[in-house]
């Protein structure tokens, strides 16, 4: 926003785009001029296995191998993960758990790599005949080079592309709206690499199979839009420039959809739905990078940038580099930072600890003062609508906070929690600095948490049941062949009895019961009373497993079983709510 | 290095803030101010002293009585706003208490009552309004003429025993505000053009040469103010639009179909009362709903109970009981009218694929 609220405030393209979003101020001109340069080796590099949507890779490397550049050292494990591979050549000198640069510092499994200096490359990755490959092949390069969404999203790239297979597509877009103020990575990238971000579009059309694509960038972003304007013709595809009112945040896949097709994607769906796909300009450079020259995606451009940083920079960084070395690189820090953030001021990352590693998902290191993250004194909500206006999603952010401050999950989810995109416009906007989004993020985990305690709690407890009623049947199964068998053992006796009678000199009493025994023995009773318990229990459970064990094998089925569409789909949203980053 | 702040995003904020909020709102009234002070001379900048001074007191009472902390809740303007929105809307000669009681209502009972900053049903300065005008029917009414000639002759020492003495002196007092006038006048038995004639020009009345409270007088100031607070943003169109917009349609509509019972419609948008409600005191945040159509519905509410009050009501001038009536609908409004959710209907299902909203 402009100093002099009168100015600025209007702009006739936001009439065209979607309803809320905010202006904040750019500050892109502090690192907008700085060419992309190359980030050197630093003498670590810690590489986690986990820097996307999805399940961790599985380490294929232990500590002392030696590792070659583009070498696999993670495997994508299961259909939302993602390959991880080294980003230079050297030794490994650690596998384990390493704080991710996630706020909650949380560690996951670390590959920690000793770069020999060499940079010596692995073999490189196959490089299909682009024109003539058949789409899945292409899918398939891009999955082999553990490319995600580069916007901050992170999700698995190939998923997106093999969308194809389930839906009627009929448009890319390629994200480059870059809303978030500050960063200026994907603009430098256009403006030095248009033709290569546009040749990795018209790849990422072909594998998606649709004719039209679309590159959408924001209008202060004049010089990227003049080069690829000069480079869109690629293959044989056209691709067509748009122009997008720089309005935050419409790097939203939702609201740039939206903004560009008129569309509005329904809550809860997918914008594949309508035949749209949505990939981020960084993405496709990393497209091209590996179909056209087999490099997988082991570094990516950082902006680097706040007034807290002695030289804003924009920087192609080595994955795995840590945030203090890039700092470093630009010169340090020349004040204390306020924020320390990976990602954009809206939806960025706070750390604490700059030892963590830039990852594929990093688009910029800030390093924020106390006058640009401007936190102030918090006020009562004087109801002034603000948040409401500027929400995107059409929330009423002030009423979802009263109802989750007053302890209301259920109602707030009932006003719409679950739609919101964790954009942040309404804690910016608030007058009164209320923390909306904040304590909005609080209650979406704490609802998803409570979700899946309670479907927990719920499991257990029909796996509890399920098992009194096997253990029941058994015991009934039992008795009945307790009392089959005495009903025999009664009438053999009679029968005996009778034979005593009639020849009772002649012959020894039979041993009766052993010759009996495999009739109707308590194990025996087991594989009768087996199809009792499917009824309240799913056809998978194996009778006389424990509880927990069960659990774990439903939970895995069920995983197996719908991990093509509802995880898709679900990890998808999550990646939609942060593709605002871009 | 010390650690950075661990705290979620977003990082950054706009320049908006409450008092940032409340000195914008101020700003615009000042011209209206100046003017209602230089048209009624001294007692007016008494009074209007007073009533300020007394709402700010009142504020910093109730702080501290409530344990709330003084020293930022009491600095964000929000008292000072109401204090002075209450004095404009006084007789510029009111004696000195019935400032600092307008002033006591509407902090102590229009707002720490309800629990302070932004918990308020009604709208303060209204609610203080109103208490005056039923308690004080007289004094609340007891209009002076403007300008230099009169009110603005007086010197500081006699403004002094207006204000602090026995109120406006008898011979001071003009009996009515236009539109009482016309009314009166109009139950006298007067016919409509002779009542209009007998009454100041239109263009008096717009550029507030009239008598009338302290800050009301002047359709035409408050009117510019007005725009520049939409200009700043600080609120929306809607408001006041739709509060003159279902004035004027409700007035023109009972003007056509008996044109000697009823006043022109423009001769109710003169009045500077309705510019302030519009502007200035129905849009007050608090009060009022949130969505633009609630503020719609509200607005219309706002301007139609002011044309009926005026012309039916006992009070000559509707606007407090007009606003505090639909301050009363604010909630029920807030929870039917909803923004639509991006991607579902107004009933808060998914969108159908291709479906437009
Ligand atoms: S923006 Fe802040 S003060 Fe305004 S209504 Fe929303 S929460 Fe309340
Ligand atoms: S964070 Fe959520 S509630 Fe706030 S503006 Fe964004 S979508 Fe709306």
């Amino acid at each position: 926003m402009s100093p002099v609220p009168l100015f600025g405030r209007f702009d006739p393209a936001r009439l065209f785009s979607f309803k809320g979003g905010v202006h904040p101020e750019t500050r892109k001109h502090l690192s907008a001029e700085r060419a992309i340069e190359d980030m050197p080796l630093p003498a670590l590099l810690r590489v986690p296995l986990l820097q996307h949507v999805g399940a961790e890779a599985e380490p294929l490397v232990a500590r002392g191998d030696t590792v070659l550049k583009g070498q696999l050292i993670g495997k994508a494990s299961g259909p939302i993960s993602a390959n991880v591979h080294a980003p230079t050549s050297g030794q490994v000198i650690a596998v384990g758990p390493f704080p991710a640069p996630h706020p909650s510092g949380l560690p996951v499994t670390t590959v920690t790599i000793r770069p020999d200096g060499a940079d010596r490359w692995g073999p490189r990755l196959a490089k299909p005949h682009v024109a003539t490959a058949a789409p899945e092949t292409l899918a398939a390069q891009v999955a082999e080079a553990g490319i995600v969404g580069l916007g901050g999203a992170t999700f698995p790239a190939s998923v997106k592309l093999n969308l194809r297979a389930r839906y009627d597509l009929d448009t890319l877009i390629i994200n480059a709206a870059e809303c978030e103020p500050y960063l200026t990575c994907d603009d430098r990238l256009m403006r030095e690499r248009a033709d290569e971000v546009a040749d990795g579009a018209g790849i990422m059309a072909r594998a998606l199979g649709v004719r039209r694509v679309i590159v959408a960038i924001e209008s202060n972003k004049p010089l990227a839009i003049e080069a690829m304007t000069r480079h869109r013709h690629v293959l044989d595809h056209v691709l067509q420039i748009k122009t997008v009112p720089s309005q935050y945040p419409m790097g939203s896949e939702k609201h740039l959809v939206k903004t560009l097709t008129g569309k509005e994607t329904p809550a809860r769906a997918l914008t594949a739905e309508m035949g749209v796909v949505v990939h981020n300009a960084a993405t496709a450079h990393a497209v091209h990078l590996a179909l056209r020259y087999g490099e997988p995606l082991i570094s990516r451009v950082v902006t680097v940038s706040g007034r807290g940083v002695a030289r804003p920079a924009n920087l192609r960084v080595p994955i795995g580099t840590p945030v203090a070395d890039v700092l470093a690189h630009c010169g340090g820090l020349v004040a204390t930072p306020e924020r320390l953030l990976l990602g954009g001021p809206m939806m960025g990352q706070p750390i604490q600890n700059p030892r963590v590693p830039v990852i594929k998902g990093t688009n910029g290191i800030l390093a924020l003062t106390a006058g640009e993250a401007r936190d102030q004194r918090v006020m009562p909500c004087i109801r002034c609508g603000l948040c409401v206006q500027v929400c995107p999603m059409g929330l009423t952010p002030f009423e979802l906070k009263a109802r989750i401050d007053a302890g209301d999950l259920d109602g707030a989810a009932r006003v719409g929690l679950l739609d919101c995109l964790q954009c942040g416009c309404c804690s910016f906007a608030c007058p009164s600095n209320r923390p909306l989004v904040q304590t909005i993020q609080y209650a979406k985990g704490k609802l998803a948490e409570r979700d899946s305690a309670q479907h927990q709690r719920e499991e257990a407890k029909r796996l509890a049941a399920a098992r009194t009623a096997r253990l029941a049947a058994i015991a009934e199964a039992k008795r009945a062949a307790m009392a089959q068998r005495k009903a025999e053992m009664a009438a053999k006796k009679k029968r005996a009895g009778q034979a005593t009678t009639e020849t009772a000199a002649k012959a020894p009493i039979p041993p009766a019961p052993s010759a009996e025994a495999p009739k109707a023995p308590p194990a025996g009773a087991q594989p009768d009373v087996q199809p009792a318990a499917p009824t309240d229990a799913p056809t998978d459970v194996q009778p006389g497993a424990q509880p927990d064990a069960q659990l774990g094998a439903q939970l895995g089925a069920l995983a197996n079983a719908k991990a093509g569409a509802q995880v898709e789909a679900r990890a998808d949203a999550k990646a939609d709510a942060r593709e605002a980053v871009e | 290095m010390t650690a950075p702040r661990l705290v979620s995003g977003p990082h950054t904020h706009s320049r908006f803030n409450v008092s940032r909020t409340m000195l914008a709102v101020m700003v615009c009234l000042t011209p209206a101010t100046l003017f209602g002070l230089y048209q009624f001379g001294w007692p007016a900048v008494l009074l209007f002293g007073v009533t300020v001074a007394a709402a700010w007191a009142a504020e910093i009472a109730c702080l501290a009585l409530a344990g709330q902390p003084v020293a930022r809740f009491a600095t964000d303007g929000s008292a000072l706003l109401t204090g002075w929105i209450l004095a404009l809307s006084l007789p510029p000669w009111a004696p000195w208490w019935v400032g600092v009681a307008g002033a006591g209502i509407a902090i102590v009972i229009g707002k720490h009552v309800f629990g302070g900053l932004g918990q308020n049903l009604f709208n303060p300065a209204m609610v203080a309004r109103a208490m005056l005008l039923v308690a004080l029917p007289v004094k609340m009414t007891a209009w002076v003429a403007p300008g230099p000639a009169r009110a603005g002759a007086l010197s500081f020492d006699q403004a002094l025993g207006v204000t602090f003495g026995g109120g406006a002196p008898v011979d001071a007092v003009s009996g009515a505000s236009v539109l009482s006038q016309i009314q009166s006048q109009l139950d006298a038995g007067l016919a409509m053009d002779q009542v209009l004639a007998g009454i100041g020009s239109f263009q008096d009345q717009f550029l507030g040469l009239v008598p009338g409270s302290l800050g009301e007088t002047s359709a035409l100031l408050l009117l510019l103010g007005g725009v520049a607070l939409i200009l700043m943003r600080v609120i929306t169109v809607v408001i006041p639009l739709s509060v003159i917009g279902a004035l004027y349609l409700a007035a023109a509509a009972a003007w056509a179909l008996a044109p000697d019972r009823f006043p022109p419609p423009h001769y109710h948008l003169a009045s500077g009362a309705v510019m302030f409600c519009a502007f200035f005191i129905a849009t007050d945040y608090v009060t009022s709903p949130i969505t633009g159509l609630g503020k719609m519905l509200y607005g219309v509410g706002i301007g139609l109970l002011i044309f009926v009050i005026r012309s039916w009501g006992a009070f000559p001038e509707g606007v407090a009981f007009a606003v505090l009536l639909m301050n009363a609908c604010t909630p029920l409004i807030d929870d039917y009218v909803r923004p639509r959710i991006f991607g579902r209907t107004r009933a808060g299902k998914p969108l159908e694929l291709g479906d437009r909203p």
